[in-house]
């Protein structure tokens, strides 16, 4: 969408404009912020709202997104001379379902309860695009560290925004932060927060503060 | 095995629990393709169709991974199968319609990763449903993708004429319109009970 035309940009000044000179930094850097998945690049959405809900499965899904996304950019730039191009994104996409589904049986012995609130959601990170977009377009064209440090930067970039999702849903959805109460009984919870329309508001508020932070830049 | 009525799960996957404003899938061909009328429809058409051939697919491959006991293979051959309905349904459209193969462009192949598609696959798997009820909740599915996509699109082209704060602008003004739309939908969980 709009922020994919924006990748290949550099910008120059920055919060981060110090630790330009060294190129693998900068790899590990551009996912949180500059290039953040989710605020600046707006892929990878379904799992974003679905399962935002609370805070706790915001981070179960985010650290799960994240860990495949590591390990499939590992592979993948591991065995970017030996796949022929023709079928590379096929073979992307079984390299990122293998992962998945070790990830799904991981989640399933570690907590049941977790595995049942998070759902298909779980089998649903193969088709997150956030993955596929890293595999074609860093991993399949660069070195190993770089890939890896590349794919660490956008998983917790990732994370980081899923969790801001998750905190303002919960807090004003249920009252509650990571499960502990923080407002007093008589706080009326909005309900719409944590319903399917609640997830839509909230990121639009979230891109909203994103927006007002880059004009505000921009204009400086 | 499932005993669901077929026009109850057909009311249920189209309205009640709507693919895209209840369960969040396949919101980026959502936001991405929901510009014009016409290409929502057709892109709707597209899905759909994939939705079917593939809830089909799934069907007789999950009876041979009971059958051989294998069902950690469950995620990869689903994904296989869906990768290569797409490319079918490319091939198809581009021989049919160029025009519309260029007015789809980038979404056609990203169909695969649509996670409506998938997600309509291992729901119908974790349900239990029959052949036959499969193949009524695709239809369901792929009808209430098509309607969310085909609203959106209209609220999208009165939104081209209306003055939009800079800041709200492209992504956020469209993901309050989800929103809103997302609240209609749930006038619709009456109709369950």
């Amino acid at each position: 969408m709009n922020g994919i035309d924006r990748i290949d940009k550099k910008d120059n000044g920055g919060m981060f404009g110090f630790l330009k000179n060294s190129p693998s930094t900068d790899e590990f850097i551009k996912g949180l912020w500059r290039e953040n998945p989710i605020f600046v690049q707006v892929i990878g959405m379904c799992p974003v709202l679905a399962v935002t809900n609370t805070a706790v499965n915001a981070l179960a899904m985010g650290l799960a997104t994240a860990l495949v996304l590591v390990m499939s950019n590992l592979l993948v730039s591991l065995l970017r001379n030996f796949i022929p191009k023709q079928v590379r994104i096929a073979s992307y996409i079984l390299i990122i379902a293998t992962f998945v589904t070790i990830i799904d049986y991981a989640i399933q012995s570690i907590s049941v309860e977790l595995y049942k609130s998070l759902g298909a959601f779980i089998s649903l990170i193969v088709v997150n695009c956030l993955i596929l977009s890293r595999a074609e377009a860093f991993a399949s064209k660069n070195g190993t560290l770089k890939s890896v440090l590349d794919a660490l930067g956008m998983g917790i970039g990732f994370v980081f925004a899923l969790l801001c999702l998750g905190a303002v849903r919960e807090l004003l959805g249920n009252g509650t932060l990571f499960n502990i109460p923080i407002f007093a009984d008589a706080y009326q919870e909005w309900i719409i927060m944590i319903l399917p329309a609640g997830g839509f508001f909230t990121l639009a508020i979230w891109l909203t503060v994103f927006n007002y932070f880059k004009l505000k830049v921009k204009k400086s | 095995m499932n005993e669901e009525p077929l026009w109850s799960i057909f009311i249920n996957a189209s309205l009640i629990n709507n693919f895209v404003l209840a369960y969040f899938l396949g919101i980026c061909p959502f936001l991405g393709v929901s510009g014009k009328i016409g290409t929502a429809s057709k892109m709707g058409g597209a899905v759909t169709f994939v939705m079917i051939i593939s809830s089909m697919a799934a069907y007789g491959l999950h009876g041979l991974l009971v059958a051989i006991n294998a069902p950690f293979l469950q995620l990869i051959s689903y994904i296989v199968v869906i990768a290569s309905t797409v490319q079918l349904v490319e091939m198809i459209i581009k021989k049919i319609s160029p025009e519309l193969f260029r007015a789809l462009g980038i979404f056609l192949p990203l169909i695969t990763t649509n996670c409506a598609i998938l997600g309509l696959a291992l729901f119908q798997t974790s349900k239990g449903y029959g052949f036959l009820q499969s193949f009524v909740y695709a239809l369901g599915a792929g009808a209430g993708f098509t309607l969310a996509l085909i609203l959106m699109a209209g609220i999208r082209e009165n939104l081209e004429f209306a003055q939009v704060p800079k800041v709200v602008k492209g992504t956020v003004i469209t993901l309050l319109a989800a929103g809103i739309l997302s609240l209609s939908f749930m006038g619709f969980s009456g109709l369950s009970g």
